[in-house]
């Protein structure tokens, strides 16, 4: 299977020697994290390493896990009745059910952008800045500041600068995923969680979001859930394969792809099964 | 498709099954559900403006003379005058009857009168009739026969000048009317007030201060000084007022039956004339929009069977308004509790299917509620809490109906429908809508206040019309906490505090109720029972367009894409 991976940018530490991906500091430690909607189990024993600022894949086939342990980087599964966790996982070494830290304030750290898109019925300009609306923030300068920075990290403000007051519904499909990126990083987040970004998009769009998420690694940490192989070969720095709520196996993406250590994997590549 | 027939002879049921398979019979069923509907609407609006609209249309005079043998007692003569008000078959099903509206009911002793068609003998429209309206015992139907002026000269009605004249007089009597009116009701009505309010302060003074005390004695005394004034001022009032009564009776106009009496009537009971047989049909329509006019802006008279419906349409508005004011926030408030903060156990169904049962309850019986809870309760409390002196005088201020019980009541009586429309309305928010605001870092109630409820905000607002639209309607509570055949001043005037709570006040609703079964006379009542039926209709339909138009917009704001 080709592997058509980008060019990875070598990351030099303060000595000025390169880091290798498995030297980066890591973001989010996830440990012996089992997770439970009610009885049963959809996370079993869940150990990965997020290394900061890489793309971090989640590959597998349908119902293995990956939203939910994406999800739960973010507490977004909060939302349903009767959720159980055993283990823990760590954002920077603190951990996300840290009782001395808020939800939101977890949230504001950590951004999310969903499979279908889901602009607000609001203007363009009100979309991007509403985490610093929420946050009570009515400096118009910091606010025009925040959506210009924001829109043109999302690869989205030559499109729409002269627009901003318009609705945002009035997007193609493919510009509302990057509008909901923007809005995303509007609030300058540690991590950005994209679960499936480009299922619902056309390859032209998918191909402009693909090349947002390798300019945005530079800044972001970014975990990504992806149905397509093709794709978290491209993007990816790392690449986790789930089954059945485990993890099966977790490597630098090309040596997954072309030398993967586990028969499970190699059949999920080749597309034996999945 | 006559071969596929001719070889499906014998196949019946294969051709019977695509029929009911396609969906034709329900088609039309469910199309004919829909026309029956309409019908039912458009045939009660129907009813409604066929037997309303006529008494505001100009009708003409006819003169009437009856068989030699037809008795007519209390008109005595054989010939009369009158209006034709309606023809119909007696109850024997064969023997067809008309009825007259003759006015001059201060000589008749009635105003309508029903003839067999067989006893008329000849009817015609004699042009020198003439109708005018009057302040008491309804209308004047006649032939005029002469001005009899204050300084004694007199004018005779086939004189040029007659026609003009007669009108300047009536214009210069109805404006002296009006300054009756202001004089009697706002100013000397002022000081009645303040004469009564001086009352209670003595009182209160003599309680609060001890009896030959000095202050007592300063107290008394400002409140003597202020009492001879306004006397004073009462007696000058009155001199005026008497004065303008005088004025009013200084001409007269005198005017003759078809029977040949004659009869003389001061011209300040005059409210309006026309020649009823000599109108252009132009002139008949400026007259119906001019009687429609007066009837939408005037006060009512005559037990309310004369005049206008004002005060009543003033009533049913601000009430309206008010109940809606409070309902939408109390409802909203309740189900956005029930639908996005309470844990959905069976508490939460419980309540849920009780709110929703409210609505089946009889008006009826929130009526007897918003007596026994809000006024006998509250009320006395608040009357005695703030309006001491005045309840222990007997004088109720809000141990009473008024705007605001009557107005809590029907919002009581309409929060099942805000609460449920509401409710559905959150529900409707798209999943994906709150997941983003959340994922922003937004708390629960952010997301509420600013994506879910403007989203909702077009579902909220049919509740808030369902609500006005049943609530505008209902008569049967109000009976019982507020509304009155006949009130003195308008729920909301120029004095502070501008709205008056406390006040009772007259509705739509209940002038219909009144006029149907409790008039004097319901002959008279039922042309304007109907009339006031069509308005009660064409307010409400206002009120919920202006309510559908807001929702129209808020709608195209609020459109989320499909993608």
């Amino acid at each position: 299977m080709s592997n058509v991976s980008t060019e990875q940018e070598v990351i030099h530490d303060s000595d000025g020697n390169p880091v290798k991906t498995s030297d980066r500091k890591i973001c989010i430690e996830v440990e012996d994290y089992d997770f439970f909607y009610g009885e049963s189990q959809a996370l079993i024993k869940n150990n990965i390493s997020v290394p900061e600022k890489q793309v971090t894949a989640l590959i597998g086939p349908s119902g293995c896990g990956k939203s939910t342990l994406l999800r739960n980087f973010n507490r977004m599964n909060d939302l349903i009745d009767g959720i159980s966790h055993n283990g823990d996982i760590k954002i920077y070494g603190r951990s996300v059910y840290d009782p001395n830290q808020e939800v939101i304030s977890l949230r504001k750290r950590v951004g999310m952008v969903f499979q279908k898109s889901n602009p607000f019925p609001k203007s363009i300009y009100e979309n991007v800045i509403y985490s610093l609306r929420i946050q009570g923030v009515k400096d118009r300068c910091v606010l025009d500041e925040t959506v210009e920075r924001s829109l043109k990290g999302a690869a989205l403000w030559d499109e729409v600068k002269d627009r901003l007051k318009e609705s945002a519904l009035g997007l193609s499909g493919g510009q509302m995923q990057r509008l909901c990126i923007a809005r995303a990083i509007a609030n300058e987040p540690e991590i950005i969680l994209m679960d499936e970004p480009c299922s619902a998009l056309d390859p032209i769009a998918t191909a402009k979001i693909e090349e947002l998420i390798t300019q945005l690694k530079k800044d972001y940490t970014m975990v990504i859930v992806t149905h397509n192989m093709q794709q978290a070969s491209r993007c990816s720095d790392i690449t986790a394969f789930l089954y059945l709520g485990e993890i099966v196996e977790v490597a630098d993406t090309d040596i997954l792809f072309n030398n993967p250590g586990q028969k499970q994997t190699e059949d999920y590549i080749s597309g034996r099964f999945g | 498709m006559s071969e596929a027939n001719n070889q499906d002879r014998g196949n019946k049921p294969e051709r019977l099954d695509r029929k009911a398979v396609s969906g034709e019979p329900m088609v039309w069923l469910s199309g004919m559900g829909l026309a029956i509907g309409l019908l039912l609407i458009i045939g009660l609006l129907g009813v409604i403006v066929w037997h309303g609209v006529p008494y505001f249309w100009p009708k003409r005079v006819v003169e009437v003379t009856v068989t030699p043998d037809t008795q007519l007692p209390g008109v005595e003569a054989k010939t009369f005058n009158g209006e034709l008000r309606m023809q119909r078959l007696k109850a024997d099903g064969v023997t067809a009857e008309s009825q007259f509206y003759l006015g001059n009911r201060d000589i008749y002793g009635f105003s309508f009168k029903f003839l067999n068609d067989s006893s008329i003998e000849k009817m015609s429209y004699p042009q020198g009739l003439i109708s005018i309206e009057r302040e008491e015992y309804g209308g004047a139907i006649g032939y005029p026969v002469k001005l009899v002026l204050g300084n004694g000269s007199e004018i005779p009605a086939e004189s040029d000048g007659f026609d003009g004249q007669l009108e300047e007089l009536i214009d210069e009597v109805s404006q002296r009317r009006k300054d009756i009116k202001k004089l009697a009701k706002h100013k000397i009505g002022k000081v009645n007030d303040r004469l009564a309010e001086l009352k209670f302060e003595e009182i209160e003074a003599r309680k609060e201060y001890a009896e030959g005390s000095a202050l007592l004695d300063s107290e008394l005394g400002g409140i003597e000084e202020e009492r001879a004034k306004l006397e004073a001022t009462y007696l000058k009032l009155e001199k005026e007022l008497n004065e303008l009564y005088e004025e009013q009776e200084k001409d007269s106009l005198v005017y003759r039956l078809a029977s040949g009496q004659e009869t003389e009537m001061t011209l300040g009971k005059a409210i309006d004339f026309h020649y009823p047989n000599r109108l252009s049909f132009l002139e008949r329509c400026l007259l119906f929009l001019s009687k429609l006019w007066v009837y939408l802006s005037e006060d009512p008279r005559e037990a309310n069977t004369e005049g206008g419906v004002f005060p009543a349409i003033f009533g049913t508005f601000v009430m309206t308004l008010l109940m809606s004011i409070l309902v939408t926030p109390l409802g909203v408030i309740a189900a956005i509790y029930l639908r996005e903060y309470a844990r959905q156990g069976l508490l939460v169904r419980s309540v849920r299917i009780s709110v929703n049962n409210l609505a089946g309850v009889p008006s009826i019986v929130f009526g007897v509620f918003g007596l026994g809870f809000f006024i006998y309760i509250v009320g006395d409390g608040i009357d005695n809490l703030f309006f001491k002196t005045k309840a222990e005088e007997g004088v109720a201020t809000f141990k009473t109906g008024g705007m605001l019980w009557a107005s809590l009541t029907l919002a009581l009586m309409t929060i099942p429908v805000v609460v449920v429309a509401t409710e559905e309305a959150l529900a409707a928010v798209p999943r994906g809508m709150r997941e983003a605001s959340l994922a922003c870092g937004g708390s629960k109630w952010q997301t509420i206040q600013r994506i879910v409820l403007p989203a909702a905000l077009p579902g909220i607002i049919t509740g808030l019309v369902l609500a006005m639209a049943r609530g505008a309607g209902e008569v049967a509570p109000l009976m019982l906490v507020g509304v009155v055949e006949s009130a003195n001043e308008l729920p909301v005037t120029g004095t502070f505090p501008f709205i008056h709570m406390d006040q009772k006040f007259m509705h739509l609703g209940f002038q219909i109720y009144d006029l149907g079964f409790q008039s004097p006379d319901s002959e008279a009542a039922r042309p304007i029972a109907f009339a006031t039926a069509l308005l009660l209709i064409v307010l409400v339909v206002v009120l919920n367009l202006a309510a559908i138009i807001i929702r129209q917009r808020l709608r195209r704001k609020y459109i989320s894409s499909t993608f």
